[in-house]
């Protein structure tokens, strides 16, 4: 009864290419307008017309792959999946199963600090279908074919996700990795950006896979996060009670927060592929490879390794920094503003900014610490203004307010004391205020240093400069 | 190998055809046969022979991604069985 659980989750994800055409024909691909007004002879299946592959398509396909570090398919194949419905007027999709464009890569996600690479298995091409409307229409179904034909990439992982967080923080990053090579809108009310889940539990341990299944439907991070949640509650629930998994789909209900089995779809998996007749197989030659390659953006890979390289900065807070572009960018935007060592920026942000805005489940753009401020709070911990430690509480009042560190140190009489002549009477006071202690020092017992610091910088309010206290100390003490 | 009559229903149901039961031996036998073709082409020794992924000894050609098309609805939509407000009409496809 008291087993433990462990979860298997993989992602499917649909993207929409961002192309102004379809896949394989000429019409629109533009979101929004009048039913079947962007459907033409190609996207309705009539007979005797001839599906042409779209150049952009394949474009956004690799450049997908180049960011994944995948394998780009020198030679690639379409294939016909074949099944009814009527928002598929061909009777089949044209699709991919053997030679996909996009073979195995990977994509690093971030859970709660800890990195973990989620692999993925391929990446391939094929059209959207239309869409049925379930309306009032004399009990019949109503068909708008404008989607028929959207140029779609379908990337699938790994099964190597184990929780419900792993997985939105991978559909995440995908989201906004698509986002970031501008070859999807990501628009998920639109449904530019959606995801199936596959997910099974197994006894904690076991080799193998328990049986799963495949929740569609899922258009939000937060449902992806509470669908899977609920399907493993599920399975447990079922498998305790002495039941077995069946291995169907299932479809998220964000009203009623369940996942419902759908009317088992017959044979649904049987879709006897094969290679589609209509199209030539895609060769991606070394120069088409290298003129994308020559367009695309810095990769948030290549973008780890120059922080590194330049900044000095170690594998955590160069994996973390980059992890998004409007981060990497504040980043870079205050060791700029405020001339500080690169390392201590990073440290900066990692540490308290970022600590602070996921207390208060905040992107970094809706930072209400901007990137001038917090380059002038590092500007004044470098020139020796403030100590580090007032430093943090100088953060906490640029948090809640609009002041700046200046006018923050300036009104709060933070700054760091460095007369040495105060310093020293200060020290002399605590020396002869504790002359037991002193004894104790003079007699070997080092740690009793840390006492006389303590004592110092209480007095001075924290204010002396930590370095200064130290050396004196050791002088009036020898 | 060989075809059971309940695989060519299987068959013909995945491709939505209407078979008569009669019909459903003499089916069974005929692709039967065409599959034992396939089984004897697998027998052959095929080292070193490239997979043929189209009869075609040529690539794909791509098109630019430029909007061709116009709307016309008008003209698909006057040999449909049935249009309501823009939409194609169809059986109910759920219940």
């Amino acid at each position: 009864m008291n087993t433990q659980w462990e979860t298997v989750i993989g992602l499917e994800i649909h993207a929409q290419l961002a192309t102004k055409s379809k896949i394989f024909s000429g019409a629109s691909t533009a979101y929004g307008a009048e039913p079947n007004t962007q459907a033409c002879a190609v996207d309705l299946g009539l007979p005797g017309v001839l599906p042409v592959l779209n150049e952009e398509a394949v474009r956004m396909a690799v450049i997908f792959g180049m960011a994944i570090e995948a394998h780009i398919a020198p030679y690639s194949v379409f294939a016909r999946k074949n099944y009814f419905y009527p928002d598929l007027p061909k009777g089949y999709q044209i699709s991919q199963m053997e030679l996909p464009i996009v073979g195995v890569g990977h994509l690093d996600i971030d859970v709660d600090g800890v990195v973990k690479r989620i692999g993925i298995t391929r990446a391939h091409l094929e059209e959207d279908a239309g869409k049925s409307l379930h309306g009032n229409f004399h009990g019949l179904t109503g068909i708008d074919l404008n989607r028929a034909g959207t140029p779609l990439l379908e990337i699938v992982s790994e099964p190597e996700m184990s929780s419900a967080k792993e997985a939105v923080a991978y559909m995440r990053k995908m989201h906004e990795l698509v986002r970031y090579l501008g070859i999807c809108d990501g628009n998920m009310q639109e449904g530019s950006f959606r995801c199936d889940a596959n997910v099974s539990v197994r006894p904690k341990g076991q080799k193998e896979f328990g049986t799963r299944a495949e929740i569609k439907n899922i258009n939000s991070f937060k449902f992806v996060e509470k669908a899977i949640n609920h399907e493993i509650e599920r399975q447990i629930e079922v498998i305790e009670n002495g039941g077995a998994v069946v291995q169907e789909t299932r479809l998220y209900d964000s009203v009623k927060d369940e996942t419902r089995s759908m009317r088992s779809k017959e044979e649904a998996n049987d879709y006897r592929y094969f290679p589609d007749p209509d199209l030539l197989p895609v060769l991606i030659d070394e120069d088409f490879k290298a003129q994308i390659k020559a367009q695309l953006p810095e990769l948030p890979q290549a973008k780890k390794q120059r922080f590194k390289d330049d900044y000095a900065l170690d594998e955590e807070n160069a994996t973390l920094l980059t992890s998004s572009r409007p981060l990497a960018d504040y980043f870079e935007t205050v060791v700029k503003e405020s001339g500080c060592e690169a390392k201590m920026c990073a440290n900066w942000m990692t540490g308290d900014l970022l600590a602070a805005l996921n207390k208060a489940d905040l992107e970094i753009t809706d930072s209400p610490v901007g990137h001038e401020r917090l380059a002038g709070l590092l500007k004044r911990i470098s020139d020796d203004t403030i100590s580090g430690k007032i430093a943090k509480q100088v953060f906490e009042e640029l948090w809640q307010s609009t002041a700046t560190a200046d006018e923050i140190i300036e009104a709060k009489g933070l700054k760091q004391i460095t007369d040495t002549g105060a310093i020293e009477a200060i020290i002399d006071k605590i020396i002869a205020d504790n002359q037991d202690q002193v004894e104790q020092y003079r007699s070997g017992k080092d740690k009793v240093f840390g006492f006389f610091v303590g004592q110092v910088m209480k007095e001075m309010q924290g204010k002396a400069n930590p370095g200064e206290v130290n050396k004196m100390l050791k002088e009036k003490l020898k | 190998m060989s075809l059971t009559a309940d695989d060519v229903k299987k068959i013909a149901h995945l491709a939505r055809l209407g078979i008569e039961e009669q019909d459903v031996v003499s089916y069974a036998k005929d692709l039967s046969g065409m599959l034992d073709l396939m089984t004897r082409m697998s027998d052959l020794d095929t080292d070193g022979v490239e997979p043929m992924a189209h009869p075609m000894d040529q690539v794909q050609r791509l098109r630019a991604d430029v909007v061709t098309e116009q709307d016309n609805r008008e003209k698909f939509q006057a040999i449909a069985p049935q249009v309501e407000a823009g939409l194609y009409l169809v059986p109910k496809v759920i219940e």
